[in-house]
């Protein structure tokens, strides 16, 4: 058995309702999964670490005036967990929303139509139409690289790019530049892709990606399949190294 | 019983919706029993009626015409329905607002001419500084995402409309469909 479980206490916690038993180094996300227990998520892949990034997976937690993400926050004794009621909802589909509006996804000319996280998220979450005004803000794409191309009109900031690169690859090319609205994925310090002396054409970035941001050269509208299988092993590998 | 008044409109968008209506088919002949098509790019009716139990809107509204339309036909229309996605979330003809009207014209009219570079005036309608979705200018009943919306899609959402009942989309469609 791992070691990790000397160190680690195993608490009660109720989530919707249903007692359930856990360790103190989960996540209520990782509780939720174990139970079959589905919470909308974007930046969050098994496989890599969370960084709370996209909030979709807030949860009310009782004694706590304010919303958690479920990815980044620990299980302890006696929690009560919901996961799923109007207020979570009315939530979830303001920040899918909001996600629409900030960039121009237009989903019936996307590569990954039909295949898309934000648009499974839209149905999911319930979100029929944008209620915001949309930005329409003026982006490049980067097609400069010999087989993958960035199209920053379909990122959400989700940032799996930047933690596969890392994470798993170890070559760090991506990474986050400007604030707020204005934040964009970039490659080695601002270089077009196709000049990073870091990359090393790995691809996992493309896979991992939820949307048609990043996708393979030669694909046309809802061509483009992610295929993410290789995550799970290597966590494992990981996990198994250390 | 007298029939509904159900009447289809063309706003910004490629007829894509309105091909998918026709793809009825023999449904279209079980509809017509119970409704009367008004007003539509597919029947020859020059003026949009008073009192219209229901319309479909296709497109988005990019120009002071679409507008002018748009205002009346919410005001004469009980249900209003947005159907596809250029009528939902402006879609293609919405991918011209992050360029701008002008650097857009400049484009088409100048750019990309060799002989007379003019542009058009008076005949045609003006562009709108910005592409909107339809529920972003006048009140929508019904949102039917889809591009276009599959041919069951509209035969469910028009027949439930027709035996009073409000129809529930929320799980049934998506953006690009």
């Amino acid at each position: 058995m791992p070691e990790t479980l000397t160190n680690t206490e195993v608490v009660t916690l109720t989530i919707n309702g249903q007692e359930v038993s856990a360790r103190t180094d989960e996540t209520i996300m990782e509780v939720a999964e174990e139970q079959g227990i589905r919470i909308p998520a974007l930046c969050h892949i098994s496989g890599l670490s969370d960084v709370g990034a996209c909030r979709l997976c807030v949860v009310e937690i009782q004694g706590s005036p304010r919303l958690q993400p479920a990815c980044v926050t620990r299980v302890s004794e006696g929690m009560t967990v919901t996961t799923h009621n109007d207020r979570l909802k009315a939530h979830r589909r303001t920040i899918v929303e909001m996600l629409f509006a900030e960039r121009n996804h237009v989903c019936s000319v996307c590569v990954s139509n039909g295949h898309c996280d934000l648009q499974n998220l839209a149905v999911e979450c319930g979100m029929q139409e944008v209620t915001l005004p949309y930005l329409a803000p003026s982006l490049q794409v980067d097609a400069s690289h010999k087989r993958f191309v960035m199209d920053p009109n379909r990122c959400v900031m989700c940032t799996r790019c930047v933690r596969v690169c890392d994470e798993i690859e170890g070559a760090h090319t991506w990474d986050i530049m400007g604030r707020g609205v204005d934040s964009r994925v970039i490659t080695d310090l601002g270089k077009p892709w196709g000049e990073s002396d870091t990359c090393t054409s790995c691809g996992k970035c493309v896979q991992v990606c939820p949307t048609g941001a990043l996708f393979e050269k030669g694909v046309s509208v809802a061509e483009m399949t992610k295929r993410r299988q290789f995550l799970p092993y290597l966590k494992t590998m990981r996990e198994v190294q250390k | 019983m007298s029939k509904a008044k159900v009447a289809t409109i063309w706003l910004d968008g490629c007829s894509g919706c309105h091909m998918s209506f026709l793809d009825l088919d023999e449904r279209l002949i079980e509809l017509s029993e119970k409704m009367e098509l008004v007003y539509s790019p597919l029947v020859d009716f020059k003026e949009f009626p008073q009192d219209v139990d229901v319309t479909l809107v296709e497109g988005s509204v990019s120009n002071e015409g679409d507008l002018h339309k748009i205002l009346q036909v919410r005001e004469r229309t009980r249900i209003l329905v947005s159907l596809g996605d250029c009528a939902v979330t402006g879609n293609v003809p919405g991918m011209r607002n992050a360029i701008g009207v002008e650097p857009l014209f400049t484009r088409a009219y100048s750019q990309n001419v060799t002989v007379h570079p003019q542009r058009p005036r008076g005949a045609v309608p003006a562009l709108l500084e910005t592409v909107k979705p339809v529920h972003q200018v006048v009140p929508v009943d019904v949102i039917v995402a889809g591009c276009p919306p599959s041919a069951s899609t509209i035969y469910y959402v028009v027949s439930e409309l027709l035996a009073g009942r409000m129809p529930e989309l929320e799980t049934h469609t998506r953006f690009g469909a």
